[in-house]
């Protein structure tokens, strides 16, 4: 029989002055695949152990968790391909609630802040807005995000300025909107970003690339929202 | 102890499809609303749909809402009520479109309109030939829509308590809601809720069964309440097994595999379909291509060193296609099957998916429950839509896409009826009970003062095996004898459940506690729903009753939990503007 070891972030604001790291040791039979079944698991021997998750298959974004200090998601990560101790803190970076459950209202702040939605004043047709398969395929890339904040909770630049900084996964949905066809309002969009924070701070640095359960690529959608604005200066 | 109260015009409870749909109504008719939800909303299990949903919209073949309505009363196996079909269906066009205009990121065809791919069951002229009517974002088209849903939230200001649980609803003496109770996860503060109205959107409950392809919230939650405030549950017996779960995994492979032209191979690389259903073969709807592979799998020509699955054979398809309408399915079958559906098949069983039943309404989403002679009499302020409620549009068996669109139709319908309900019924708001939240208060303290009780999860693991063993695909008088036996075993010992976590803060093993508290409701009303239905319809195959018996039981099942009794009700058999679909021998 195989077992895991774990090391696991505690924190309990209700009894704990301060976080700890506990030990685990779990045995692992042939069903415990993902990292998320041995987790849950764990919380079968002791229900203190607090963390989310919902659809297990990587469609939710609920169980983005540090892994062996990389941000992931538990549902999709095999336990066979992590080193031992298994090491599992809540994301970087955001206020931890408890355990491994962070407050993650500043990472939604921003995602908000860039006004996620279709904007087009003009009176919709009686049917679909048409869009060519080509202007769709743009979108592609872009519309997967799953809202995990893996990739904002890995950059340098969202720790230090998460209030001013839009972050990686903001960005990936400004981006999304304004290469949507139907969508009116590129010249708001890229002024709502044209701040010393908001965009710029994003220095390619690309550790959202690195860390996106989706394989999405925010630094890219990055690098086109300058391009506009390099391209409306001129 | 007093519980703080917030009071607002309407509550909705969930933040899915339906949930999201209806708040849109709420929050534009300017009405004071507040959304529950125990997730993030674009984590609500709506984003795992794939397929499609669907609409007679006719942009690749010709198609009619007349043909749409026919497949889903004939999927349905003539339990479906056919008012409420054919509303759904009469409004798919419009409903589709507008999620259009909302932003949804619908893949296209060649002249711009929105890409439609077959579906299991679709037929052109009442099963003469395969339509295309499943509208499709690629194969992530809940996870589109949802977000879209959520970010036309975001543009109406509307008002979320997120990763709050409701926990009780609340009833006057007249029986009327008023409210709900819930609990702030966070603090683990509990409120009461005073409304004029409340929506349950609370999703399904297919964590009853040891595998599904449900996620782990849901847990039947706005069921759970409502037997707990005495309304009854309707059709609980019909549970729609998705022919393709990842074996083992229980994930779900989109029925989109197949609209593609994937084909499902027993051991012996056999197209089985083409026996079973030589019409619509692979596109059969789904109870029937559900019961065909588990008879392949008993007959011995299952796969594997067990023979116990069934291979979903896609690579014929080709790379591009399969990357550019099935990337997700790809990316499942790596990940939980460990294999690339490019070169290999995926090992695929039927798997516990949706729930038929539900909170009984009518079409216009308002709670109806028998009273005197009226069959179908409204509870005032009370309202459900999407999967935990029953219009009843899918009866006995749901067809593929219609979930998504049960999602958006009712959600907007029962949203519709709440504002008209508010704004003419409703100058003020009606008291709240003295013992409002009570019950919700004892079943707290229950959970903290509990001693020398059981484990949540070594009684949930009891739940889930007895009903995955007595209620499959397959059932039989003696089995579902067992079941109602063991399933009400179980249930006294979720009295005692007990969990050490006793913090305030995000304490998800009391949350777990009380999801269990709602899933065994379900699952006992699911065995004794099923254990009384003599007759084979739908999802419902009975092996001491093979036959459907529309004599005697084209009828809907009510479960009443306090005295766990069940009472029946009449089908709606005059469509709104159009003739009755007259029962017919299902074959395809």
């Amino acid at each position: 029989m195989k077992t895991a070891r774990f090391s696991i972030y505690r924190y309990d604001p209700d009894k704990d002055a301060k976080p700890y790291m506990q030990d685990y040791e779990v045995e692992l039979s042939p069903t415990d695949v993902k990292l998320l079944d041995v987790i849950v698991k764990l919380k079968a021997m002791d229900d203190t152990l607090s963390f989310r998750r919902s659809c297990r298959e990587g469609i939710c974004g609920s169980d983005a968790m540090n892994i062996n200090g990389k941000n992931g998601l538990a549902c999709v990560t095999n336990v066979a391909d992590l080193k031992q101790p298994i090491e599992l803190r809540p994301l970087p970076g955001l206020p931890v609630i408890r355990d491994l459950i962070v407050d993650m209202t500043q990472f939604f702040k921003q995602y908000h802040s860039i006004k996620p939605y279709v904007i087009n004043d003009t009176p919709p047709p009686e049917r679909e807005r048409l869009q060519s398969p080509e202007d769709r395929e743009e979108l592609d890339g872009l519309y997967e995000c799953i809202l995990c904040a893996c990739c904002s909770t890995s950059c340098p630049s969202f720790w230090w300025n998460p209030d001013k900084f839009v972050g990686p996964a903001g960005l990936l949905a400004a981006y999304r909107f304004i290469a949507d066809t139907r969508d009116e309002a590129t010249n708001e969009r890229l002024d709502n970003l044209e701040d010393p924070y908001r965009l710029f701070r994003c220095h390619s640095i690309m550790n959202c690339v690195d860390v996106c359960p989706k394989g999405l690529n925010p630094t890219k959608a990055i690098g086109k929202i300058k391009d506009l604005m390099v391209k409306r200066a001129v | 102890m007093t519980i703080p109260v917030r009071r607002f015009d309407a509550v909705i409870v969930g933040g899915g499809g339906a949930g999201l749909r209806a708040a849109l109504q709420l929050s534009e008719s300017g009405l004071k609303t507040a959304v529950l939800s125990k997730v993030f909303p674009t984590r609500s299990h709506t984003v795992a749909a794939q397929g499609g949903i669907s609409a007679s919209l006719g942009n690749v073949q010709e198609d009619r809402w007349e043909w749409h309505m026919f497949d889903t009363v004939k999927g349905s196996d003539w339990l479906g009520d056919q008012d409420a079909i054919e509303f759904m269906c009469r409004k798919a066009p419009e409903a589709v479109i507008e999620l259009e205009h909302f932003g949804m990121p619908f893949d296209r065809l060649e002249n711009g309109k929105i890409y439609q791919r077959p579906f299991g069951g679709h037929t052109q002229n009442e099963g003469e030939a395969p339509v295309q009517r499943a509208c499709a974002a690629a194969d992530r088209t809940g996870h589109a829509m949802l977000h879209t849903l959520y970010q036309r939230n975001v543009r109406a200001n509307t008002q979320f308590f997120i990763e709050w649980m409701a926990l009780d609803l609340i009833r006057d003496e007249d029986g009327d809601v008023v409210g709900v109770t819930a609990l702030e996860m966070e603090t683990g503060e509990v409120y009461n809720f005073h409304a004029k109205g409340v929506l349950f959107a609370t999703g399904g409950a297919g964590r009853i069964y040891a595998a599904s392809t449900n996620a782990f919230i849901n847990t039947g939650d706005g069921l759970g309440m409502s037997v707990r405030a005495g309304i009854p549950l309707e059709d609980m017996e019909f549970w729609q097994f998705h022919p393709t779960g990842v074996a083992g995994a229980g994930v779900l492979i989109t029925e989109g595999v197949r609209g593609e032209g994937g084909i499902l191979l027993n051991a012996n690389g056999e197209r089985f379909m083409e026996r079973y259903a030589p019409n619509l073969k692979d596109l059969a709807p789904r109870d029937f291509v559900a019961r065909s592979m588990e008879q392949e799998v008993l007959e011995g020509r299952g796969c594997g060193p067990n023979k116990d699955h069934v291979l979903l054979k896609l690579d014929h398809l080709g790379p591009d296609i399969i990357k550019q309408r099935l990337p997700g399915i790809r990316e499942i079958a790596i990940k939980f099957a460990g294999v690339d559906p490019i070169k290999e098949p995926i090992p695929v069983i039927p798997t516990c998916h949706y729930m038929m039943g539900g909170i009984p309404t009518n079409y216009r989403g308002e709670v109806v429950i028998p009273k005197g002679d009226n069959p179908e009499a409204r509870v005032n302020g009370f309202y459900a839509a999407g999967e935990c409620a029953c219009a009843s549009v899918h009866g006995a068996n749901r067809l593929g896409t219609n979930s998504l669109l049960d999602l958006v139709v009712f959600g907007k319908s029962a949203g519709d009826s709440m504002v008209e309900f508010i704004k003419n019924e409703m100058p003020t708001w009606k008291p709240l009970p003295a013992n409002a939240g009570q019950i919700s208060l004892d079943r707290i303290a229950r959970l903290d003062n509990q001693t020398g009780g059981e484990e949540v999860a070594d009684v949930r693991a009891a739940m889930q095996r007895t009903v995955q063993a007595r209620a499959a695909v397959f059932r039989n008088s003696e089995n579902l004898a067992l079941g109602v036996k063991e399933i009400q075993e179980v249930a006294e010992r979720v009295k005692r459940t007990q969990i050490k976590d006793k913090s305030k803060v995000f304490n998800t093993a009391r949350v777990e506690a009380l999801e269990l508290e709602n899933l065994i409701e379900v699952a006992v009303a699911t065995l004794i729903s099923a254990d009384a239905r003599k007759e084979s319809r739908g999802a419902h195959a009975h092996a001491d009753y093979q036959e459907r018996d529309d004599e005697v039981w084209m009828k809907h099942t009510l479960y009443y939990g306090e005295d766990r009794r069940l009472t029946y009700k009449p089908v709606h058999t005059k469509p709104l503007s159009v003739e009755y679909i007259a029962p017919k021998v299902r074959t395809f």
